[in-house]
């Protein structure tokens, strides 16, 4: 056994976030850590590399009872960490990347040549031959992660290498590169901790897992023993019945017919090419396309955010012309966006004054909303929402990733928007968020709210949507009623070949 | 499983271009370059223009003339680098002279005034230092503080100009290398190039100096890859104290007085010389060499308008704000480009 971690405890103000949480990892297997966002994967991470201190419990590594008081420490005793975001200089070159901290050095100053030599070696050995001397911005994120990796790895005396989602940005190949990797450091007995909300992956490359749910430990168990379908359940601790429902209401549910929004050849020169999109209320249409295809773009005409060039827009019958977001929210128009973290969400703020914000831009800062009011609304959306922890006080930042997305959700919903743009709302969520969210839209759409749905996984957008809009290479391709013989496949196609001459 | 006896055969992620360690022009070298050219055209200029221009003694009087300047702005180089400002150091040139001037008129004797006065940057940088990282004060807010403190305290001192006659600090400030003819640097200019060699060994060739570029481009990395972000931290506006302190006796060299209104709006002439140097303002890219060039481009704008002769010296502050827009600009276009 190389790390025995027992009843481990950790509290932040007001949440429990590890409640006596068993550990343990042996030398020469690769054990994921799996649970929903907000399950404590990460707290139990930061207490392991020593970002966070310990409440209760004791950590052993190697026999000998440790207590990190910082990364550093945590490095030193052969516990290394890759984050999900690398987590490395961009403006330093590969090799210092690699070395920085712990240089060779020769008559006190940084031996330069000695320090290349290495850094290559040690690319070398994950299959990666590059410049060392070039910048690391100056290679794609897959390498990056490599170059990571090999800094964690080279300490020499590793013994635990811990992958916080390292796959989450890293196309097919990437994963399989990165996979190699894992297998050979396993082979040199590094005991593994690999955390991916991919399930497939967890499967390819696991030999154990540990299942956490709300700060509590559920179990350990080998993957070979495990089927999918139970993981998932022990991960959000109900059955999946729940998700098959909305499949079934979601395409029953009656199509109004009052138009909301009718664009008629909007287009933007290099941004997207003009297309006709109709929305009724009541109506859920999902935007399936490759990332990149415009399918944000479209969003964006739709809301405002970008000026169209050609074209035009029917808000209720009436021509409207928006010349920025707040024309488009006072039609009743919302866009929740896709970088939660960079364009939405407000990590200083509590989770009360990030919900509120939008409506309080609406009506103009001269007219604040009373607090009672405030608080009211708040409470009423955390409950339809089930933001966890359900307190308006806290901040944003301590939510987990699906309860950001949540909060997000609750901020335009809270303006009674009549059309929603959601873009990209389950990115990076786990399975019981995600589940949570699709079964809002349909209600939402059941309420006589038009949804345009903007999603990257097929299946997603295929159990949502009353229709289904594809885009490729920045063109609206065609237009798909989701009747029963509507799939993925069927989808797939079109985003292949681009042919079927519906909407130009 | 992988097999491990199979070697592996090295892929290529991205394609090398041409042969290895060819040199193009890298864009952290751009702004540093630009600088350059800017200098060699200001020069040429100069000399095509100006009787006189030419003479080797007007570039030598750059330095002699802005030898506090430039050890100055090279601890502002490192605070930069790290993506924090120092604005005190204005004010800690005020401070050192007139301390120094004060006790060296009450009689102390130089061996005991020069030492203190040297500590006062020091002390004070080491405070700003710790209050900006154990407090996470922002260091525009830290610095400002020192500057309003230094400045008060030397007010309160003595609010007049202070002659400095003692026989060292006179000694100091007449001494003068000869290479030729009416040709030299004063001991200011030696001191000022021994810290500019230095600050740039120890940047580039020291774990403190790499750290120090780490911080700059990414200080939650940094502290994520275990190395010690505080310690740095805390040594860089310290060795900044130190700068601005040593560029304060510098200084009541060059001018044999203490007051406590000298080095006025100093702080911004350092920090406009390590941004016309190339140093991005964000941190983590730049070099000494930089700032060297950076002080010189001020400098020579000066030279230019003295020879002139007809401008009013405004003219300066006028021309470097002009060029410091040119090169955020440039420094925003290189940037972005390499994203």
């Amino acid at each position: 056994m190389v790390l025995q971690m027992t009843g481990i405890r950790k509290v932040f103000p007001g949440v429990v976030a590890l409640d006596g949480v068993d550990f343990r990892l042996l030398p020469g297997e690769i054990h994921a850590l799996m649970g929903e966002n907000g399950a404590g994967k990460s707290t139990l991470i930061k207490v392991l590399t020593g970002v966070y201190d310990i409440d209760g419990g004791q950590i052993e590594l190697a026999g000998e009872q440790v207590r990190f008081t910082g990364p550093l420490q945590a490095q030193q005793a052969g516990i290394s960490t890759v984050y999900q975001e690398v987590n490395l200089c961009p403006n330093l070159s590969v090799a210092e990347n690699i070395f920085i901290g712990r240089e060779p050095r020769r008559f006190g100053r940084i031996h330069w040549s000695e320090m290349r030599k290495r850094a290559h070696t040690s690319l070398a050995r994950l299959d990666l031959d590059i410049d060392v001397s070039a910048q690391l911005d100056s290679y794609s994120l897959a390498i990056q992660q490599m170059v990571a990796i090999a800094r964690a790895t080279d300490v020499g005396n590793t013994k635990v290498l811990i992958l916080d989602e390292p796959t989450s940005s890293l196309d097919a190949s990437e994963v399989e590169q990165l996979f190699a990797v894992m297998r050979r450091l396993k082979d040199e007995n590094v005991a593994i901790l690999f955390v991916s909300h991919f399930l497939d992956q967890v499967y390819e490359i696991a030999d154990r897992m540990t299942v956490l749910r709300n700060g509590r430990l559920i179990g350990e168990y080998r993957t070979a023993e495990l089927p999918q379908m139970q993981l998932v359940s022990k991960m959000i601790g109900k059955d999946l019945e729940a998700l098959e429902q909305i499949e079934e209401h979601a395409r029953e549910a009656p199509r109004q017919e009052t138009k909301i929004i009718e664009a008629k050849g909007l287009g933007r020169t290099g941004s997207i090419a003009p297309f006709d999109l109709t929305i009724h209320a009541g109506e859920v249409v999902g935007l399936a396309g490759l990332l990149g295809s415009g399918r944000t773009e479209l969003a964006r005409l739709l809301f405002g955010a970008d000026r169209p060039d050609s074209g035009e827009l029917d808000v209720d019958g009436t021509p409207a012309k928006f010349h920025s977001p707040r024309d488009a929210m006072t039609k009743g128009i919302a866009f929740s966006s896709e970088n939660r973290r960079t364009e939405g969400i407000i990590g200083e703020l509590t989770v009360r004054e990030n919900i509120i914000l939008a409506l309080q831009a609406a009506r103009g800062w001269t007219r604040p909303i009373p607090r009672r009011r405030q608080d009211e609304l708040v409470d009423k959306y955390v409950k339809a929402l089930q933001i966890r922890p359900a307190d308006p006080e806290r901040l944003v930042r301590d939510l987990s990733g699906g309860n950001q997305q949540k909060v997000l959700l609750a901020r335009w919903l809270i303006t009674e928007p009549r059309l929603l743009i959601i873009d990209e709302p389950t990115r990076g969520i786990d399975v019981g968020a995600k589940a949570e969210i699709q079964r809002l839209v349909a209600e939402l759409a059941d309420g006589g709210m038009a949804v345009l749905f903007v999603s990257a996984e097929l299946e997603e957008v295929l159990r949502l949507s009353h229709k289904i809009e594809v885009l490729r290479d920045r063109r609206l391709v065609e237009e798909l009623v989701n009747t029963d013989d509507v799939d993925a496949d069927r989808i797939m196609q079109t985003i292949a070949s681009g042919t079927t001459g519906a909407t130009p | 499983m992988i097999d491990v006896t199979t070697p592996p055969t090295p892929q290529r992620n991205r394609p090398l271009l041409g042969a290895k360690r060819v040199y193009k022009a890298n864009t952290k070298h751009i702004p540093v370059l630009a600088t350059l050219v800017l200098l060699v055209v200001m020069y040429s200029v100069g000399v095509y223009n100006y009787d006189g221009f030419g003479d080797t003694q007007v570039v030598l009087n750059v330095f002699v003339d802005n030898a506090f300047l430039l050890v100055v702005a090279v601890g502002m180089t490192y605070v930069i680098l790290t993506g924090g400002i120092d604005l005190s150091v204005g004010a800690v040139i005020a401070l050192t002279t007139t301390v120094a001037a004060t006790l060296l008129e009450a009689g102390w004797p130089a061996g005991v005034v020069l030492p203190l006065a040297l500590l006062i940057g020091t002390v004070l940088g080491l405070g700003m230092g710790c209050v900006i990282h154990f407090f996470k004060v922002e260091p525009f807010i830290a610095t400002l503080a020192g500057m309003f403190l230094a400045r008060g305290l030397s007010l309160l001192i003595n609010r007049n100009s202070i002659p400095i006659t003692n026989d060292f600090w006179t000694q100091m400030a007449q001494k003068r290398f000869r290479f030729d003819d009416g040709v030299f640097i004063s001991l200011n200019v030696v001191i000022a190039v021994i810290v500019v060699v230095l600050a740039a060994l120890v940047l580039a060739w020291t774990r403190f100096g790499r750290n120090i570029y780490a911080i700059g481009g990414n200080a939650d990395s940094a502290l994520l890859m275990g190395l010690p972000v505080g310690r740095t931290r805390i040594a860089v506006y310290t060795f900044s104290g130190f700068c601005a302190s040593l560029g304060g006796v510098l200084y009541s060299f060059y001018t044999s007085s203490g007051y406590s209104l000298h080095g006025q709006g100093l702080e911004l002439d350092a920090i406009a010389a390590v941004v016309i140097g190339g140093v991005l303002l964000t941190g983590g890219s730049g070099y000494v060499l930089g700032t060297v060039l950076g002080v010189l481009v001020l400098g020579l704008i000066q030279t230019i308008i003295t020879f002139q002769g007809d401008l009013n010296s405004w003219w300066t502050r006028i021309v470097v704000g002009i060029l410091l827009f040119a090169f955020i600009v440039l420094q925003r276009l290189v940037t972005r480009k390499a994203k």
